[in-house]
C-alpha cells in the first residue's frame, strides 16, 4: 500500500506502462558509462576514503569504516589466553560456515582430511543463502567459457586477476554437475535443459537459477551434506584472531563462544578463512542486503597476519535494493526481475537506463536520477528512490510469471500491502558485495602467509572491480572447492606445527601505535550494533511506568 | 511530499518484560530498539535463512503465532519470545546409496508415519507451505511432490515445534528436494556434454588464446560483443 502522495506518479508510470514495455531501450557506450561512475558511483566519493597507515596496503585509501575496522585494536592479546593449551587438533580448519566453507568442509572431507568447521552464527548462516537470482556458466551450446571470461574480465574493468577469471569460467560447468549429483534442483525444462536467462553485462543466457532461491537452495543442499557427512562444525564459535607457529606459519586460531566468551585454542596444520563480505559496516551510510554477520572479520584477520588486499576500495551497490516499505529497506531485489524484463523509470514513468547494464553502472544511473536530475521520488522516512516497474513481466511472459519465478520477491512485498503484479516497486541502491579481499592465488594460498587459503567472498581478484551478477555463487564454489582441496593436500606435507603465538598482534599494535593511529575500534566487529544506533536517536521513549505483566 | 515520519508508540511484552517501541518496526528491529544485542536467533534480516523464528500472543486473543521476527511488523499488546534454535532429528545418508522410495524413507524417518493428520505444521508455517501435505507426500514416496510442496522451506523448524508426532518435516523435505535434483529431475544433457567438453581440453585453448590478447584487444572485442536476443 503505498502512501496518497505517490498516486500522481504511480498513475504516469500505469500510463507508460504499455509504450515502455515496448521500448528497447539503447545501451551505453563505454564513454558514457565512464562519465557516469566517476559522476556518481560510492567508488569513486573521494571524501569517504581513508588512508591505511598500516600493514601490507599501507598507503592504500578504503573506505573509512573498511579502514577504522583494519586499524582496529585486537580483542585479545599474549597472556589473555593459554596457547599451549589446545581445545582441538585438526589438520584443516575452516573458518566460517557459509557457500564456500562447506565446499571446501566437503572437499577436504573427499581428500580425507580431519576437518573442523567454526562460524559466528550456525552452519549455513551466511550471504550465500540470500543470493536469489542465479549463478553464471556456460553449459549452453550457444555459450563457452571463453565468452564467459569475455563477459567478466570485461564487466569488471579488464583488472581481475586472469589466471583466477580463467579458473571460475571453465569450472564452472563441473561445478554445476557436482551441484546436481549433490541435489540441488535446478530450473529446469521438461526435457532437462537448464534455464538461463541473461543477467546485467551477460552477452549470453547463463543465468542459472532455483525460481529465487538460488543461493538457499546451494546453501541447504551444501549444509545437508556436510552434516551426512558428519563433518564437525563448532556453531556460536567466532575466530578473533589467526595464530603463528614459531616458523612464522599459520597455525589455527583463537576462537570465542559468542555465548558464553570461553576461548578456545585451535591448532591446525592449515586454515581457511570463508568468513564472506563486509556489507554491515554500512559503508557510506547505505543500507545492506547482507547477513546480520557481514561485518569484514576475514579481511581483519589475514591483514593482521600481513596478507595483503586486492580492491579493498570497491564495494558493489547492488541497483536494486527494496527503499519501501521501511521494513525491508535495504532488502535485496534479484537482478532476476531485471532479467524477466521490469524496466526501471522514474518519478515521471520515464525509463532512463537499459535494465541490464552491468550493477555498478545500473546503480550509479539510479543515483544520477535521484541526485543530479531530480526525477527521484521521495520516500516516507526520508531519501529518495525510483520505480522498477514489475507489472511489465506479466506483460511479456504472462499472468503467473511472478509467482512462479519470483515468488520470493512477490512474497516480501505482498506482506506489506505491495502486489508487484499490479504495481511498480520503490528500490534505491543497497550495500551488496565486497568486490574485492584477501589476495590470493590460483590455488586460494593467501598472498604474504604461509599455510593460509581464503575463499568466497572475502577474497579479492577474481571479479575485478565490477561483479556480475551470478558470478559470486558460482566463485563461492570454485574457490571454496579448491582451497579446501589445497588446503587438505598442504595438511599432508606439514608434519609438525610449532608453539603457537599472538605475536603478530604486538607486532601490529606497534605498527598502529607508530603511526600514531587509534581509531577506537575494536576488530573484528563480529556483529553490527544497532543497539547503539536506537539508544542514540531514541534514548527517550524506553522507559514504561507499568510492571511487566505476564 | 511525505508525511513526516513521527512513529506512533506501542507497547509490547518481550520476554516476560514490557516495553514501547515504535509501531512501524520489524519484531527483530523492535528487539534491538530495546536495548538487545541477539548474537543467536538471528541471521539474513530479509527471510530466508529461518534464523529469527519467533512465537507470539496478542493480548486477549486465544490464537498462537508464528513468524520470522525480521519481517514481522509489531503489534500492540504482543508478548513475544523467540525461538533461536529447536532440535529435529536429521539422519545421516549418503545420498548415491539411496533409492528414492517409500521403504527408504520409512527406514530413515519412520516417525512421519505417526503423523495424526491435526495439520498444525500447516498452521504453523512462516512461508504458507502445505506442510502436512508434502508429509503425506514423502510418506506416500513421492519425492517430486515433496520436493515441490516445500521448496520455499527456509527450515525455521516452526512446524516441527509444534508436532505431537515429533515429525522433523523440515529434514524430511530436504532429503526429499536432494532426491528429487538427484535423481527425479530430468537429466541435463547439454550440461553433460559440456563437462566432457572441458574434460577434453579443447575448448579451454580459446580462453587461453582470448587471456593472452592485450587488455586493448580484449577491450574491442568486450566494447563490440554480440549480445544474445
Amino acid at each position: 500500500m503505498y502512501p496518497e502522495y505517490l498516486q500522481l506518479s504511480l498513475e504516469k508510470v500505469a500510463e507508460k506502462r504499455e509504450a515502455n514495455t515496448a521500448l528497447q531501450p539503447e545501451r551505453m557506450t563505454a564513454e558514457e558509462k565512464d562519465v557516469l561512475l566517476k559522476g556518481f558511483h560510492p567508488d569513486y566519493r573521494t571524501d569517504q576514503y581513508t588512508e591505511l597507515r598500516a600493514g601490507a596496503n599501507k598507503g592504500d585509501k578504503v573506505n573509512t569504516e573498511l579502514a577504522e575496522t583494519l586499524m582496529g585494536r585486537a580483542r585479545i592479546h599474549a597472556g589473555d589466553v593459554n596457547l599451549d593449551h589446545i581445545d582441538y587438533d585438526v589438520d584443516v580448519l575452516i573458518i566460517g560456515a557459509g557457500g564456500a566453507g562447506c565446499a571446501a568442509a566437503i572437499e577436504a572431507d573427499n581428500a580425507g582430511a580431519n576437518v573442523l568447521m567454526a562460524t559466528k552464527l550456525r552452519l549455513g548462516d551466511a550471504n550465500t543463502m540470500m543470493a536469489e537470482g542465479g549463478i553464471q556458466g556456460a553449459t549452453k551450446p550457444t555459450d563457452s567459457p571463453a565468452q564467459h571470461f569475455l563477459d567478466a574480465y570485461g564487466g569488471g574493468h579488464y583488472l581481475g586477476k586472469k589466471e583466477l577469471v580463467y579458473k571460475l569460467v571453465t569450472e564452472a560447468p563441473e561445478c554445476f554437475q557436482w551441484l546436481n549429483d549433490m541435489g540441488v534442483e535446478f530450473d529446469k525444462e521438461e526435457d532437462g535443459t537448464l534455464i538461463a536467462i541473461h543477467g546485467g553485462g551477460t552477452s549470453r543466457k547463463r543465468m542459472h537459477a532455483a525460481k529465487d532461491y538460488t543461493g538457499a537452495e546451494i546453501m541447504r543442499t551444501l549444509r545437508d551434506e556436510t552434516r551426512c557427512r558428519r563433518i564437525p562444525c563448532l556453531n556460536y564459535a567466532a575466530c578473533i584472531e589467526l595464530l603463528r607457529d614459531e616458523s612464522g606459519n599459520i597455525g589455527g586460531a583463537v576462537l570465542i563462544n559468542t555465548n558464553t566468551k570461553e576461548l578456545k585454542v585451535v591448532r591446525a596444520k592449515t586454515t581457511i578463512i570463508t568468513t564472506g563480505g563486509s556489507g554491515r559496516l554500512h559503508i557510506q551510510g547505505f543500507p545492506t542486503s547482507n547477513h546480520h554477520g557481514a561485518t569484514a572479520d576475514g579481511l581483519v584477520l589475514a591483514y593482521r597476519v600481513g596478507a595483503p588486499l586486492l580492491f579493498a576500495d570497491t564495494m558493489q551497490y547492488h541497483p536494486t535494493g527494496a527503499a519501501y516499505p521501511e521494513q525491508i529497506l535495504g532488502a535485496l531485489v534479484t537482478e532476476k526481475v531485471r532479467g524477466l524484463g521490469a524496466k526501471l523509470v522514474n518519478a515521471d514513468g520515464d525509463v532512463f537506463m537499459h535494465p541490464l547494464e552491468t550493477r555498478d553502472v545500473a546503480a550509479a544511473a539510479v543515483i544520477r536520477e535521484c541526485s543530479e536530475r531530480g526525477k527521484g521520488i521521495d520516500i516516507p522516512g526520508g531519501g529518495q528512490a525510483v520505480w522498477l516497474d514489475t507489472p511489465m513481466i506479466e506483460k511479456i511472459h504472462g499472468e503467473g510469471t511472478i509467482v512462479s519465478k519470483i515468488p520470493g520477491m512477490f512474497k516480501m512485498f505482498n506482506k506489506y500491502g505491495i502486489d508487484m503484479r499490479k504495481e511498480p516497486i520503490l528500490i534505491y541502491p543497497t550495500l551488496h558485495y565486497q568486490n574485492g579481499g584477501i589476495e590470493i592465488n590460483e590455488k586460494c594460498e593467501v598472498a604474504n602467509t604461509k599455510n593460509l587459503f581464503a575463499s568466497g567472498e572475502v577474497v579479492g581478484g577474481i571479479h575485478g572491480r565490477n561483479r556480475l551478477m551470478g558470478n559470486s555463487l558460482l566463485d563461492v564454489i570454485v574457490f571454496g572447492r579448491e582451497s579446501g582441496r589445497q588446503a587438505a593436500a598442504r595438511a599432508k606435507e606439514v608434519d609438525h606445527v610449532g608453539r603457537l603465538n599472538l605475536d603478530h598482534v604486538a607486532e601490529f599494535e606497534q605498527e598502529l601505535s607508530d603511526a600514531w593511529v587509534d581509531t577506537g575500534v575494536v576488530s573484528p566487529k563480529l556483529f553490527p550494533n544497532y543497539k547503539a544506533n536506537f539508544r542514540t536517536y531514541l534514548d527517550t521513549s524506553f522507559s514504561s511506568d507499568k510492571a511487566d505483566e505476564q | 511530499m511525505p508525511e513526516k515520519n513521527e512513529p506512533n508508540l506501542i507497547t509490547i511484552n518481550l520476554y516476560g518484560k514490557r516495553y514501547r517501541v515504535p509501531d512501524n518496526m520489524t519484531m527483530l528491529k523492535a528487539l534491538e530498539y530495546c536495548g538487545y544485542a541477539p548474537t543467536r536467533g538471528i541471521g539474513c534480516r530479509h527471510g530466508f535463512c529461518g534464523a529469527c523464528a519467533m512465537v507470539y500472543r496478542i493480548k486477549g486473543e486465544r490464537q498462537l503465532h508464528y513468524c520470522l521476527g525480521c519481517e514481522t511488523r509489531v503489534q500492540d499488546m504482543m508478548y513475544i519470545s523467540t525461538i533461536s534454535y529447536f532440535p529435529l532429528e536429521k539422519q545421516a545418508y549418503k545420498l548415491d546409496e539411496l533409492e528414492p522410495n517409500a521403504d527408504m524413507i520409512m527406514h530413515l524417518y519412520p516417525e512421519i508415519y505417526s503423523c495424526v493428520s491435526c495439520n498444525t505444521c500447516t498452521a504453523t508455517c512462516t512461508q504458507g507451505l502445505d506442510v502436512m501435505g508434502y508429509i503425506h507426500d514423502a510418506q506416500k514416496g513421492d519425492f517430486k511432490a515433496c520436493a515441490e510442496k516445500s521448496f520455499d522451506c527456509i527450515m525455521c523448524n516452526c512446524c516441527a515445534s509444534r508436532c505431537p508426532a515429533g515429525i522433523s518435516h523440515p529434514e524430511v523435505a530436504m532429503l526429499a528436494r536432494r532426491l528429487n535434483g538427484k535423481y527425479i529431475a530430468p537429466e541435463a544433457k547439454h550440461l553433460t556434454e559440456r563437462v566432457a567438453e572441458v574434460k577434453k581440453g579443447d575448448i579451454l585453448e580459446d580462453v587461453r588464446t582470448l587471456m593472452a590478447k592485450s587488455d586493448d584487444e580484449i577491450r574491442e572485442l568486450y566494447n563490440n560483443r554480440e549480445i544474445e536476443k
